[in-house]
């Protein structure tokens, strides 16, 4: 099991209602449907996911959601969870606020452009960044808002949420010790659970 | 079966009609004391008759679905591209039924059947019928075969209102609910052309208050014209155009020439009017029309359909098709809301295609079959 969906899963209350935005092939619900029997709701526009979605029985809904979750009741979920997406958002801090309405908890993870590599290869080649986990060229990614640890806490403090937990992940264990001192330079992949 | 059927084809089918002495009361007051459906059936019931699954037709359908009747026919049944050995509606897997509803005229009890009190036929006579209805004859259906629980029943359009329906009035007898191009109500438009057509009928020379049996004619002109309303509204402007664009058939724009063209759309229209005036009893597209602009699905449930899908204890599929404008995808994601607010399991699709609120029915959609084909072979059926 991917280490973020072990983290998400510590978070997530057992038979829970949960709404997973962007969840592509089901992956984290269907663990989530196993591992703490909830009932969930995954949203995602990409066919291709919504057959898979199908495969590990989940329950998928097509639905875009830079369009807004207009059809969902204030505080209707426990969690609403959003794992790798909101750096492709149109509206990052819209989508946010849309969550925090519908969930009475958020999860959003999303991967940290400050981490060392990505600065580097900015400062040195003067190009935009492309590795392991970020494998596209700046004119065909679907990252179209990257942020940094830093500037999600600040977005979290403009729109007024608590931060209720902050977890950072990294790929190489000798990162383990970095990570825990300079997770904004360390830490390749960042996971909050806010509320408001 | 002969050969000379394709590998996934169910070959020839032979229908069998099932007759009902157990008075039927139906939704309107009246009462049938009996009735005959006409049914087909493809694939073999499992012994612990855990596999089956009900067809529910649409506006114009009927139990030929699948397969042939004759080694000559030149088309199989209307969703024969989706039913059959490693088709989405697998017949290796699944026993499927397939029939006739009430009211139709291919055999089933209907206005062209003999009303038992007259001795004539039922014509405008027969009562009105409501989708529930439908459902509680399928019900029946049902018990004839043994079977204790459909693995799934399927409908398009107004076959999805039946299959709702079944949800809600036999929650414990549905284990998957698959509703496609379908909607909770009518709208105010839909309502709209559904009168138009039956205008064109009723006012017809020929129809004769609907007893046009008795006098020996048929209002075939305003059945016809009924028809071609009502296919206008199940293809796309998008998908028209790319069928047939302003092509002729006849005539010439050219100056100097009085001969009157015909755009290719007018034959067509007119060939597919005439065509269906043929087969098909203009007292039953009456009687169709209107089970479809009754059909509220929440009505009884205080208008809110959430609390009506509270009932259901299937999981459900619905799909929509985004040229659909008859029954558009605003009218599925209604429907997905309020299973959502209810806690349903529920999996909704928005096929892009170009076939209109027909897309249901076109052969070879990727992703349509792709969708179903993944959805029907998830279900269990050896419980």
């Amino acid at each position: 099991m991917r280490i973020d969906h072990l983290m998400v899963e510590q978070w997530i209350q057992q038979n829970s209602r949960v709404l997973d935005l962007g969840c592509g092939d089901g992956t984290l619900l269907s663990h989530l449907q196993a591992n703490k029997n909830v009932h969930g709701y995954g949203l995602d526009i990409n066919a291709e996911n919504i057959v898979r979605c199908v495969e590990n029985g989940v329950n998928v809904i097509e639905q875009n959601i830079e369009e807004g979750l207009y059809n969902f009741d204030d505080q209707s979920f426990d969690t609403v969870i959003m794992s790798q997406t909101l750096q492709t958002m149109h509206n990052p801090d819209k989508v946010l606020e849309e969550m925090l309405r519908v969930g009475k908890q958020c999860i959003v993870t999303f991967p940290n452009f400050g981490h060392w590599k990505a600065r580097f290869h900015l400062a040195l080649n003067g190009r935009m960044p492309v590795s392991d986990i970020l494998p596209y060229e700046w004119y065909n990614t679907p990252n179209i808002h990257f942020c940094t640890f830093r500037d999600f806490e600040v977005l979290c403090e403009a729109l007024k949420l608590k931060v209720l937990n902050r977890e950072v992940i990294a790929t190489q264990s000798s990162g383990a010790f970095l990570r825990s001192v300079w997770p904004n330079l360390f830490g390749e992949t960042a996971l909050y659970r806010v509320t408001k | 079966m002969p050969d000379n059927f394709a590998q996934d084809s169910v070959g020839l089918v032979t229908p069998q009609t099932f007759h009902f002495d157990e008075p039927l009361i139906l939704a309107c007051g009246r009462t049938l004391q009996s009735y005959d459906l006409i049914v087909e059936t493809y694939g073999e019931l499992n012994p612990q008759k855990t596999n089956a699954v009900l067809i529910c037709h649409a506006l114009s359908g009927h139990h030929h679905a699948a397969g042939f009747h004759h080694a000559d026919d030149k088309k199989p049944g209307w969703w024969d591209a989706y039913i059959g050995p490693g088709k989405p509606l697998d017949t290796n897997k699944f026993f499927i039924v397939s029939l006739n509803n009430l009211g139709g005229c291919h055999g089933s009890t209907g206005p062209t059947s003999i009303d038992p009190d007259s001795g004539k036929p039922y014509g405008a006579n027969f009562p009105n019928l409501r989708v529930r209805d439908w459902v509680h004859s399928q019900a029946r259906l049902m018990e004839r075969f043994g079977i204790k629980q459909w693995a799934a029943v399927v409908g398009g359009s107004l076959g999805g209102m039946q299959a709702m329906r079944w949800s809600l009035e036999y929650p414990d007898r549905v284990r998957h609910c698959v509703v496609i191009a379908s909607a909770m109500k009518l709208t105010a438009q839909n309502i709209a052309f559904n009168e138009t057509a039956r205008r064109a009928i009723m006012t017809d020379h020929n129809y004769n208050d609907g007893d046009y049996l008795q006098h020996q004619t048929l209002p075939q002109e305003g059945l016809s014209i009924a028809r071609m309303i009502g296919h206008i509204t199940y293809l796309s402007d998008d998908g028209m155009g790319q069928k047939f664009g302003r092509e002729l058939r006849s005539g010439s724009f050219a100056q100097g020439i009085e001969e009157p063209v015909e755009f290719q759309i007018q034959s067509y229209l007119r060939y597919q009017g005439e065509n269906f005036s043929k087969s098909f009893d203009a007292n039953t597209y009456i009687l169709m029309t209107r089970a479809l602009d009754y059909f509220d699905l929440a009505r009884e449930y205080n208008d809110d359909a959430a609390q009506a899908f509270r009932q259901a204890q299937s999981k459900f599929l619905v799909i929509s098709f985004t040229s659909d404008w008859r029954f558009a995808p605003e009218r599925s994601r209604e429907i997905i809301n309020a299973l959502m607010k209810a806690d349903r399991d529920v999996v909704y699709a928005e096929i892009e295609s170009p076939y209109g609120h027909d897309a249901f029915l076109v052969p070879q959609q990727v992703r349509y079959w792709d969708l179903l084909t993944t959805y029907m072979q998830k279900i269990e059926v050896s419980c």
